[in-house]
């Protein structure tokens, strides 16, 4: 018998990168949960729809690249990019917003720059940037929670939910069934106290928004799970939120809602801490050494806050983790961790 | 109590320890014929000092060391040389290599042993001298020649020695099993090393996965007074630490027990510390107090193919097939054969490679034991190789330069300090073989700079000769414009306007110069026997001899036979002088003389017939 030559090291642990990829996608499971509660089915359609549009792209591309199509399907990658952005988009999207939001995520962030791994920028959050650039309306109508829809009001069931996606049924017109988000109203308002607002809208919920703050707590859990995993560091999401609510704590004022709301207010609404957790942490995109994810990931933090608060975009995690991508090589230069044998002074 | 340090990343890999470790150490047979190659070491390969056919002893030398870096190679048993040829060797490259290989006689023979009643008489460099002549190398891994590991210039001293006894390699338990059984001799050989180097602190270094073996060696240690044989307060201490893969590294158990860091190209004795393996340790023991060199050590045969996985005390140059077969090696459920560990062995080529100084293990792996790596993915700069980095380098990045070939980039990113401990490939999620990207990055890196050298050493060449290239060319210009001025300076005197004319006057008068200088150049020749520089002197003389010749032809024939006589007397004298000292090249000497005497022969013939000639003129 042959003796196999290779070179050392001839051990090797069992985890894969497709393992880590459904581990991601497991950790996802009770944010959605916590979707599909506050919010119905919309988002688990979302996320059933770009699921199969970013498999049937992604091996589009594959076969356009002459690439082995079965071999780079199952490191699930292109199934945590479709989740991912599923997710990020508000329920109940239309089949052509997920449609393009994957071919823009798919195609143009990922594949066209060499595949997995090769990507500067985040495939998900470029899909979303696009499609919120482009169809700003349906981008910013968000279902309200159901637990504020009136009586007369129904919640489309799963099969309904799948028909309003593909466009055959009408999405209930009924004004209830859309809402402004706290972020929204926040932004909206900035002459009042947000115990007014509070008081005024019922989207506001203890700390975040109805439903939000569930929503939030469920993609903490599925996040810490990871981190107890390993499937990354601390580094980046603790800092983004470490940044995210210092800032936040400098410009709240104890109550006007000009000051944006208080530090958990900021950090349990929106997409924080999903963004902090699934968006930061994608590791192709970002910085790699732990010094430079902690600045990479400050920079998320304090972004998010700045344009929220300034821009004109109710959230911020798209494009605060996009501008980050670009600056990530940048980090990296400059945090290079000191090797072995290297004296600290001598950098 | 001394302070441990942890060192960045690390990885835990499955130990697979045990099964090797559930018998004593197993003497093995000795095998018909012993291969031997002659580079087990790091440094110049050694130079047989025997040829095919010669009977040799136990521990007899039969390969001298070649310069400074290198070790001498003795017979690990008594019988015939049968063959000094090329054969396959243990190597990553499966290349052969000159080796001696020695069919045993069964005997064992020792050659004369000389035991030493007392070390502690000799002084440092006689003993690193019997350490050196024992042929020890390090036996922990790469091999470099102890005796000048122990060899620290005088300027420097050393104030720690570091045993290593960590064996962080999952698998190998040939330090542990000789820890468990040669405790004495362990102590023994830190005792002499102690007496070499003189260390304050002695520090022996153990995972915590072998915690059994601390008191028996604290014990042994116990025997010996360091302080009396450094002539300091030296003591010695025996300090576990967590298991975790690569703290068997120099660099990293340095930092372990010191906390400080090897410089970056440098080496553990610029922070006063030198660092050997208990192996060698042991060797140096059989060497100073026995006479014996290293001609054994102990290896683990283990891994799943193996039916009876153990520790065996082993002669060096036994075939590892012979090894396995004294373990049940099942060939059929065996995939690769490793020489060493699962994480910095290598595969061998065939089962007839010999144990050598170097060789801890032979790993015997079936294929779901280690099973064969899947096509790499890509990278997703996931970062768990920076996390497992025991150098804090970034594997991810260093792959990526790797790949694009950007030399300029990975000396940037301090290639050079991996260790290529393969922790990063171990954690990779996509199946990358980073350290191998690294081995190839590495050789190119210095190929680039063989190149460089190269280059350089070219353009100066080619400097050099243009610069003389030029230098003639503005010779002749310079020349050639003397010319034309001096001809425009003859035409303006003779008033004529043809240049050309001049320049040809010019020209013969310039000839006629010459031959009026040449006549001087003669007479002042004659002139110049007396003057006071001595090439003008023997110039002169020569020519005057010419001279003289041309007038008396029978003078030189004179001179060539009292030449001759010369030459043949000092030959003579020379001869003598050698017979009287013995000298090695007497032999050449004679036939020097028998030509010198060949040569006045013919001289006197030469004379002779001139003269008879002449007068038969006459």
């Amino acid at each position: 018998m042959a003796l196999m030559r290779i070179t050392s090291p001839h051990a090797h642990n069992k985890q894969s990168t497709s393992d880590v990829m459904k581990l991601v996608l497991l950790a996802t499971l009770p944010g959605v949960l916590a979707l599909t509660v506050a919010f119905g089915w919309g988002s688990v359609i979302n996320i059933l729809l770009a699921s199969i549009f970013g498999l049937a792209l992604e091996a589009l591309a594959l076969a356009a690249r002459k690439r082995p199509i079965a071999f780079y399907l199952k490191d699930y990658s292109a199934l945590v990019t479709a989740v991912l952005l599923g997710i990020a988009l508000p329920p109940y999207s239309a089949w052509w917003i997920l449609l393009t939001g994957m071919f823009f995520s798919i195609i143009v962030a990922k594949q066209l720059y060499g595949g997995l791994g090769y990507n500067p920028f985040n495939p998900a959050m470029v899909g979303y940037v696009v499609l919120l650039i482009s169809f700003p309306i349906q981008m910013t109508t968000w279902a309200a929670p159901i637990e504020l829809l009136p009586a007369s009001v129904s919640v489309p069931n799963l099969w309904d939910s799948l028909l309003i996606a593909l466009g055959f049924m009408q999405f209930p017109s009924v004004d209830g069934f859309t809402m402004a988000t706290p972020l929204d109203l926040l932004r909206q308002n900035n002459a009042l106290m947000i115990d007014d607002l509070k008081q005024q809208y019922s989207q506001f919920g203890d700390w975040g928004g109805t439903g939000w703050e569930w929503v939030s707590l469920g993609f903490l859990a599925g996040g810490l799970f990871l981190l107890y995993r390993k499937i990354f560091t601390w580094h980046a999401p603790i800092s983004m939120l470490v940044a995210l609510g210092l800032m936040s704590a400098l410009f709240y004022d104890g109550g006007s809602s000009a000051s944006s709301g208080s530090p958990p207010f900021q950090l349990l609404t929106g997409a924080a801490i999903f963004g902090a957790f699934f968006i930061v942490t994608d590791p192709v995109s970002s910085a790699v050494s732990n010094k430079g994810r902690i600045i990479y990931g400050a920079g998320i933090g304090i972004l998010i806050f700045l344009i929220r608060k300034w821009g004109n975009y109710p959230d911020a995690v798209a494009f605060a983790v996009l501008l980050m991508n670009f600056a990530a090589p940048l980090i990296d230069h400059y945090t290079q961790p000191t090797t072995y044998g290297h004296s600290k002074k001598s950098k | 109590m001394n302070n441990i340090w942890d060192f960045h990343g690390g990885i835990h890999p499955l130990e697979n320890k045990t099964q090797s470790l559930s018998k004593a150490i197993v003497t093995a047979p000795i095998a018909p014929q012993l291969t031997l190659p002659l580079s087990q070491h790091i440094g110049a390969p050694a130079k047989p000092i025997v040829q095919v056919g010669d009977q040799v002893l136990k521990g007899q030398c039969i390969a001298a060391a070649v310069g400074p870096v290198s070790v001498p190679l003795h017979a690990p048993t008594s019988g015939t040389v049968i063959a000094i040829e090329q054969r396959t060797i243990p190597h990553a490259s499966g290349l052969e290599d000159n080796c001696i290989v020695i069919e045993t006689n069964g005997k064992d023979e020792w050659r004369t042993r000389n035991p030493l009643a007392d070390y502690t008489q000799l002084d440092k460099s006689t003993l690193i001298k019997i350490i050196s002549d024992a042929g020890i190398s390090g036996m922990g891994g790469a091999g470099f020649p102890t005796s000048i590991k122990l060899n620290t210039r005088d300027d420097i001293s050393i104030d720690t020695l570091i045993l290593n006894a960590t064996e962080c390699e999952p698998y190998i338990t040939a330090d542990h099993s000789l820890m468990r059984e040669y405790a004495d001799e362990i102590a023994s050989g830190v005792a002499i090393l102690a007496k070499i180097i003189k260390p304050t602190k002695i520090l022996f270094g153990i995972e915590d996965n072998k915690l059994d073996v601390v008191d028996g060696i604290t014990a042994a240690l116990a025997q010996h007074d360091f302080a009396a044989l450094t002539g300091l307060a030296t003591e010695a201490e025996v300090i576990t630490f967590p298991t975790k893969y690569p703290s068997g590294g120099e660099k990293q158990l340095i930092q372990i027990l010191t906390g400080k860091e090897v410089p970056s190209g440098g080496l553990p004795a610029q922070l006063g510390i030198v660092c050997q393996n208990i192996g060698t340790a042991v060797a140096i023991h059989n060497a100073v107090c026995l006479d014996e060199p290293l001609i054994s050590r102990i290896t683990t045969v283990t891994g799943d193919a193996v039916n009876q996985p153990c520790n065996y005390h082993v002669l060096l140059g036994t075939p590892v097939e012979f090894l396995l077969a004294q373990s049940d090696y099942q060939e059929n459920q065996s995939a690769r054969l490793i020489m060493g560990g699962p994480m910095m062995g290598f595969a061998l080529a065939n089962t007839a490679v010999p144990v050598i100084k170097t060789s801890n293990c032979i790993l015997a792996p079936t294929e779901q034991e280690l099973p064969t790596p899947p096509p790499a993915q890509a990278c997703i700069r996931c970062g768990m190789c920076a996390e497992a980095c025991p150098a804090s380098l970034l594997p991810q990045q260093l792959y990526w330069f790797a790949q694009g070939k950007e030399l300029d980039k990975l000396e940037e990113h301090n290639i050079a300090d991996c260790i290529e401990c393969g922790a990063c490939s171990y954690v990779c999620p996509s199946n990358i073989p980073l350290v191998q990207y690294y081995r190839a990055s590495k050789v190119d890196i210095q190929q680039r700079k063989v190149d460089h050298q190269n280059a350089e050493l070219a353009k100066e060449r080619f400097d050099a000769r243009q610069e003389r290239l030029q230098r003639l060319e503005d010779e002749k210009i310079a020349a050639r414009q003397a010319r034309q001025a001096a001809a425009k300076l003859a035409a303006e005197q003779r008033g004529k306007e043809d240049v050309k004319n001049a320049a040809v006057e010019a020209a013969v008068e310039r000839v006629k110069a010459k031959k009026a200088k040449d006549a001087q150049e003669n007479q002042a020749n004659i002139i110049a026997t007396e003057s006071d520089d001595p090439i003008a002197r023997a110039v002169a003389k020569r020519a005057a001899q010419q001279a003289e010749d041309a007038a008396n032809p029978e003078n030189k024939l004179v001179r060539a036979v009292e030449s001759a006589e010369q030459r043949v007397s000092k030959s003579q004298t020379r001869v003598v002088d050698a017979e009287a000292n013995n000298d090695e090249n007497l032999a050449i000497f004679k036939q020097a003389a028998e030509k010198a005497e060949a040569k006045l022969a013919s001289a006197q013939q030469a004379l002779t017939d001139f003269r008879a000639q002449n007068s038969a003129q006459e």
